[in-house]
């Protein structure tokens, strides 16, 4: 048995644990191993009185190991780390012990098995606390400046937000004017301004604020330093041999969306009078009184939804995803085609109106003014064909509507509008610039969805709006706030700490094969000489600071000689004992 | 750890899981929080990243004690390497190279992919993997090569 001193605490969780798991039981039994200190069970491990009796045992039995059993370490890592610290013990001394989610209340129907998995998980969690060592973050001080890339909506609402935070703002676009896709547009449903007046209005504030610096025809074309003060380097189009250097101590990547741009042929497009629905917008914008098409008068309408949208798999490069924002900007664009004439006769061909939250209230509406919706199967899509003469300038629509036992409908429209979708810009070189992590479809992989929306796991560099996935303007500019609230919650603090569980050289084992360098996409590791001699011997060291901590490096290691901190082969291996071993009663 | 205090002869195969702190295990703490069932014989240890689970870490599982290893993968959600899965995959045949070599069932390893809400689709993973486990029978009276 080893020599730690060690604390666990089991928890009742008021009895979403203890109703399904005899807490007491366990408790006791781990209790019976020499190393355990201390055993307890508590109502509310969280609980303020529990957290101060933990630091008082920290304190008076000298621990050295710290195991809380309770929830999943997604609730309350940080906690018990804070309490840990507070009582003097290194935070990474302590293991979390999910008896809740992963026991409890998966297996409420079996208390006995319930109770026998939380003794070898609670085992488990000692056996790890048995070889942690003290961990310590890196400390970094932070520059507090962040380059936004992107000037579309998320870009310049992010950097307002930052500026009137006190944080000043470098912000970097492709095109010759910020803007975006929203300057663009002829409408937007979230906003009585029109879109050219809302991005005029972003530019001005702008404008005002001296902490904020835009560089147009720009692009980022290197990255280097670390976290909290990483140095970019700037390329602006009309001065590209002189690159701009900035350091920054965060990055917002606002980088936006391309529009699914149809095949001809596809849906008819090519024939005249059949347009996406970005080019529909555009002629909506330039369209003063009643709604024309070149030079003709337009009285009919016929929307396909869908078009490059929710593609099936087998297709190859399908964009299998649903964009979310093309079923609103349909409806909301139909009911401003209704300003234009009220007897426009408008149909809807859709696969599933995805109107979601209040924007079903636009679909209510649109159907009230006389818009019609025909449902088509996605295996059987409609046919869009140039009509015979002599109206040669109509468009014939067919499609077999599911909602009137799927009869064949014939519709002769002015224009077909296709509703396209958002997909993933292009920008190979940023990619590989930042080490973004690219995700399902091609978007930019946030750490998650839900929990961390705009972090990656690049320290740091977070994401905003459509970059990420398909968002409307009002959901990309939360995002672009959620990013900016989030860099200024790092730079505010003048510094950062790294989370010190990152990989580790044992360069007794290391024999220099090299093929680490090319496992990790973060280059992370690096081959340094030993002395001062160049050509001498060298040796291999992983940069904390841009190590990730993924692991990924590990199995490629044919002598086992990296592992990462908390994740040890021993400790994992102690874990795996852990989980097998009979616990025995004490007698 | 001696033959005598492991846990013998259960009724139900005794599964490890391994699974993303990131991705894979909020799914699986779904399961958990929407009292989706599964068997106490199945348990989990968390790592940053699937592709950084050693080869000889799942045999060693396997050689202590446990009737299969289920790799819970992010599949394209990996918030660390775009080609994760791939990386896996590959670490995994290592895996099952050395069980052809010491005559394990194939069946003994098994990889899915579990994303943050796939927690009805863990269940029933582990289910079929346990239901497999449980027809192929006991572990024990082969060269595990121990």
């Amino acid at each position: 048995m080893s020599q730690r001193r060690i604390g666990v605490y089991v928890c009742h969780c008021g009895g979403n644990i203890s109703d399904y798991v005899d807490v007491e039981q366990v408790a006791r039994e781990i209790g019976a191993e020499e190393d355990v200190v201390v055993a307890k069970t508590a109502m509310f491990t969280c609980s303020d009185a529990t957290q101060s009796e933990m630091e008082d045992d920290i304190r008076q039995f000298k621990l050295d190991g710290l195991v809380v059993a309770s929830c999943s370490p997604k609730l309350h890592t940080l906690t018990f780390r804070a309490v840990a610290e507070r009582a003097g013990l290194n935070p990474y001394q302590y293991t979390q012990v999910n008896v809740r989610e992963q026991c409890s209340w998966a297996h409420t129907d079996d208390r006995e098995g319930a109770t026998a998995k939380a003794e070898r998980l609670v085992q488990a969690g000692v056996a790890r606390t048995r070889l942690t060592e003290p961990l310590v973050p890196l400390k970094v001080e932070t520059v507090p400046r962040t380059l936004i890339i992107g000037g579309g909506i998320t870009g310049l609402r992010a950097a307002i937000g930052l500026a009137d935070i006190g944080i000043e703002v470098v912000l970097v676009e492709k095109e010759r004017e910020v803007g975006g896709w929203v300057d663009r547009l002829a409408t937007m449903h979230s906003s009585r301004q029109r879109p050219q007046e809302l991005i005029a209005g972003l530019r001005e504030a702008i404008h005002h604020r001296p902490g904020i610096t835009v560089f147009t025809e720009a692009q980022v074309i290197a990255k280097g330093g670390t976290f909290g003060n990483y140095e970019v380097t700037i390329a602006v189009r009309r001065n590209e041999d002189h690159p701009i250097s900035i350091h920054v101590g965060s990055i917002i990547v606002a980088t936006g969306f391309d529009v699914y741009q149809p095949e001809l042929g596809e849906y008819g497009y090519g024939i005249e009078g059949v347009l996406t629905l970005p080019e529909f917008q555009e002629v909506l914008r330039e369209s003063e009184g009643s709604l024309k098409y070149h030079g003709r008068p337009v009285e009919t309408i016929a929307y396909v939804y869908c078009v490059g949208s929710r593609e099936s798999e087998d297709q190859g490069d399908a964009h299998t995803y649903c964009s979310r924002y093309c079923c609103t900007a349909t409806v909301h664009t139909a009911l401003e085609v209704f300003k234009h004439n009220p007897k426009m006769r408008q149909y809807h061909l859709y696969r599933d109106m995805r109107t979601y939250g209040e924007y079903e209230l636009l679909y209510s509406e649109s159907r009230k003014k006389g818009s019609r919706y025909l449902k088509f199967a996605p295996e059987n899509p409609p046919s869009i064909q140039k009509a015979g003469e002599p109206k040669g300038e109509h468009l014939t629509v067919t499609v077999h509507d599911q909602l009137t036992s799927n009869q064949e409908l014939t519709i002769s429209a002015d224009l077909v509008v296709l509703v396209t979708g958002m997909i993933p810009r292009e920008n190979v070189d940023l990619v590989h610039t930042l080490k973004l992590p690219v995700g399902k479809g091609g978007f930019y992989n946030e750490i998650h969805p839900k929990l961390r929306p705009v972090e990656t796991v690049v320290d740091g560099v977070m994401l905003a709006g459509t970059c990420q996935n398909p968002k409307t303007a009002a959901e990309s500019v939360a995002a672009g706030l959620a990013a900016a609230t989030q860099s200024a919650s790092i730079l505010k603090k003048g510094q950062v700490q790294l989370d010190p569980q990152v990989a580790v050289i044992d360069e007794a084992r290391c024999n220099q094969c090299g093929e680490c360098l090319s496992a990790c996409p973060y280059e992370a590791i690096a081959s340094r000489p030993l002395t001062d001699d160049d050509k001498g011997p060298r040796r291999y060291v992983i940069n904390a600071a841009t190590c990730k901590g993924c692991g990924g490096c590990v199995p490629v290691c044919p002598v086992e000689a990296i592992g990462v901190k908390g994740y040890t082969p021993d400790e994992i291996r102690a874990m795996i004992d852990g989980l097998l071993r009979e616990v025995v009663a004490p007698v | 750890m001696t033959a005598s205090e492991t846990i013998k002869d259960t009724a139900l195969p005794r599964i490890l899981v391994f699974s993303t702190n990131n991705i894979s295990d909020p799914g699986v703490d779904l399961a958990g929080s929407a009292h989706l069932h599964y068997s106490p014989n199945v348990v989990t240890i968390s790592v940053p990243c699937s592709s950084g689970i050693r080869p000889s870490l799942i045999e060693y599982a396997l050689q202590e004690g446990f009737d299969g290893v289920f790799v819970a993968a992010d599949g394209e959600e990996c918030a660390y390497l775009s080609d994760c899965s791939e990386r896996t995959a590959r670490n995994l045949a290592t895996v099952q190279q050395w069980m052809e070599a010491h005559h394990w069932e194939p069946q003994r390893l098994r990889m899915g992919a579990i994303c943050s809400v796939c927690a009805e689709s863990f269940v029933s993973y582990v289910q079929g993997f346990s239901h497999t486990l449980a027809q192929l029978g006991p572990r024990g009276g082969q060269d595990h090569g121990v």
